[in-house]
């Protein structure tokens, strides 16, 4: 057991630190909450030419080939510096590694090396309005015309669909079909005719996610991915790498939280015992999902499959995020109606405190994580 | 970074395991037979070693004195107890007894009846002293992340406990893990102990290499342990309905240990104030 970095790690890190010193302006930090801009794309471009976009991917399509750490020290350093993450963040998760695994070769070489370069952006099309955590219940349908499918139907809560390229999309390809046997994946043009991206408000103001609305689009036949109806397999793969990468990520940002809590925390000088025992609180509930993703990440490391406790990491993200941002709003104390009333209120911690009830719904609800943890992790019965 | 035990840790564990499964409650001399006494004391081993050790005895509730024995790390064969918030535990089972100004005294005193009926818990008379070896900060830090570990190891047999009840128990027809409202609470409960694993085993790395976080791990991990172990408890005997509330069943044991881990050495609060003090520092 040795906690500090390798050599090699501490190299990677320093490499990392140096080129985002010398790559990002100050001003295109992270700020509270906006939509993706010309900067972010530019952004995006340098950290694909630097290698930094597909770390793990495998070195045939494109990637560096390294070893999970450096990923999670990307993450990390990325993080820290408040730099804006790669725009190409469903393609370099999702649906670069589902294209990898199910994708002909043609599918291979026309997109991924794209999603690296941040060429092409892509997008998520799973939850509807009327299938959210139950996937499987999916109406949009991809029906076979024979040389072209047929796509009509709703999407929504998709991020980035307003500057993507391309849709990872499943929808009901065999409608007669049981559950589970009935959906089919296709890669959807965002591009083509008959589709509409809509932005969608959120609880904070901001419409960071979308609707996407497809009426009679046509998908070529060669953008299926999997097997007519067998898009529930294709989807899992999907899905594992949503959660599978994400513990790294979320570490880093709630890292950055809890120095923001403890520096608003300094400068107002708390000194109510009850506040500095909820302080520490976050903070050590940090170190403990920071080295449970260390634990994880070295099961990973070893045997190539992530160790169980990595399960937990967004579960624990989730509930974190909330308890800090609020915490920080009582800290702030009257000031927290303000958004931009000075006394050291930006709207920063306003934004995070109504973005964070997000957290425990998006990418799997709390609920859900707990069905898998229980049934996957601990060995107990199927629920349903 | 390497956040795993060594092949050769592994293999101890494995070994602890095996044999405290047949002997959970050893003396002091089948633990000596075994190498196991004096191992914080050897060049050989580090505090990731004992680390093993401490969680896996945690896991059969262990009632000796070997933990404190070797936390207390003094020279000599006499079998050491600590004195910890004024209390002695396992007075009658030990040779002498190291308080906090760092002095060894001869174990005699009066040992009282407690809620955790294994600790052997006693009040020291006063008697002779002498100057014992160490300083109290370097005790007091690896006894924290002893009693994490140790924690970890009663709240993760405690859940086991609970999961398998959960896989076996029908009600209304249906295995009760089967329900999301057992299986959620198990969930959490889980969670809860990874965690802490996490943080006993950091605070373990970080006594080991003399750290500069090495109080502030020790400190957060014993506080998020201890509560993680009584919180494990707590839902194991809710998801074993009334059998978990019964004398037989072993759960109360695990229970009551667990309660006293969560008050040792000061209750999560403390532990966090001296958190707040490091990233607040007034």
């Amino acid at each position: 057991m040795d906690l500090r970095d390798s050599a090699d790690e501490a190299a990677f890190r320093q490499e990392v630190r140096d080129f985002i010193a010398q790559n990002l302006p100050d001003g295109s930090r992270v700020r509270g909450s906006r939509r993706f801009e010309d900067a972010d794309r530019e952004w995006s471009r340098k950290l694909g030419e630097a290698g930094y976009a597909g770390l793990t991917w495998p070195k045939e399509y494109g990637g560096a080939g390294a070893p999970y750490s450096h990923q999670g020290i990307f993450l990390e350093e990325l993080a820290r510096a408040e730099a804006p993450s790669h725009l190409g963040v469903i393609g370099l998760g999702m649906a670069g590694p589902t294209i990898m695994a199910w994708g002909s070769d043609e599918q291979k070489s026309r997109y991924l090396s794209k999603i690296l370069t941040a060429d092409e952006i892509w997008c998520q099309g799973f939850s509807e309005p009327g299938a959210g955590s139950d996937l499987a219940g999916v109406r949009t349908r991809i029906e076979d015309e024979g040389d072209h499918f047929l796509v009509n139907g709703q999407k929504v809560w998709s991020s980035f669909a307003h500057i993507a390229d391309y849709c990872i999309l499943v929808g009901l390809g065999l409608p007669d079909e049981p559950r589970y046997r009935n959906l089919t994946y296709v890669i959807a043009d965002m591009h083509a005719p008959g589709v509409e991206v809509r932005p969608l408000v959120q609880i904070t103001g901001h419409p960071e996610f979308n609707e996407i609305f497809f009426t009679d689009v046509q998908v070529p036949k060669e953008n299926l991915l999997g097997e007519i109806g067998g898009g529930w397999q294709v989807a899992m793969t999907t899905l594992l790498h949503e959660r599978g990468t994400l513990g790294f990520a979320l570490a880093a940002t709630l890292d950055v939280a809890v120095r923001k809590l403890v520096a608003l925390a300094s400068e107002r000088g708390v000194s109510d015992p009850i506040l500095r025992d909820r302080i520490a609180c976050e903070w050590i509930e940090l170190q403990a999902l920071r080295y449970t993703n260390y634990r994880a990440l070295t099961t990973l490391q070893k045997t190539g499959i992530p160790g169980p406790e990595g399960s937990i990491s967004k579960l624990v993200w989730s509930e974190n995020n909330q308890r800090l941002t609020k915490l920080a709003l009582e800290i702030l104390g009257s000031h927290a109606q303000l958004v931009n009333g000075g006394g050291g209120s930006d709207g920063y911690w306003q934004y995070q405190q109504l973005r964070s009830r997000g957290n425990t719904i998006e990418a799997g609800t709390s609920e859900i994580l707990r069905n898998i943890v229980a049934e996957r992790v601990l060995g107990l019965p199927r629920s349903r | 970074m390497d956040f795993s035990f060594s092949p050769e840790q592994e293999a101890l564990r494995r070994e602890a395991r095996a044999f405290l499964e047949e002997n959970p409650q050893p003396t002091m001399d089948q633990l000596a037979q075994l190498g196991w006494v004096g191992i914080l004391k050897s060049d050989e081993f580090t505090f990731l070693d004992a680390a093993v050790l401490f969680e896996e005895l945690g896991r059969v509730l262990y009632e000796g004195p070997f933990v404190l024995n070797e936390v207390a790390a003094q020279p000599g064969d006499d079998v050491w107890s600590i004195e910890v918030d004024g209390f002695v535990p396992h007075l009658g089972q030990v040779d002498r007894v190291l308080t906090p100004d760092m002095q060894g005294s001869t174990a005699a005193g009066q040992v009282l009846t407690t809620v955790d009926e294994t600790l052997g818990l006693g009040r020291l008379s006063t008697n002779g002293s002498e100057p014992a070896t160490g300083e109290w900060s370097d005790v007091r830090r690896r006894l924290l992340a002893a009693l994490a570990l140790e924690s970890v190891g009663i709240g993760s047999r405690a859940l086991e406990l609970a999961i398998e009840y959960a896989k076996e128990r029908e009600q209304f027809g249906r295995r009760i893990g089967a329900y999301q409202a057992i299986s959620h609470s198990l969930v959490d409960g889980y969670v809860a102990v990874e965690l802490a694993r996490s943080l006993a085993y950091w605070a373990a790395f970080c006594v080991a290499e003399e750290d500069e976080l090495a109080d502030v791990a020790s400190a957060a991990a014993k506080s998020q342990a201890s509560e993680a172990a009584v919180l494990a408890c707590e839902k194991s005997i809710q998801a074993h309905g009334g059998i978990g509330f019964t004398w037989e069943h072993p759960l109360h044991r695990y229970y009551k240990r667990a309660l006293w881990l969560e008050g040792a050495l000061g209750y999560g609060r403390e532990h966090r104030a001296r958190v707040a003090a490091y990233l607040l520092p007034s």
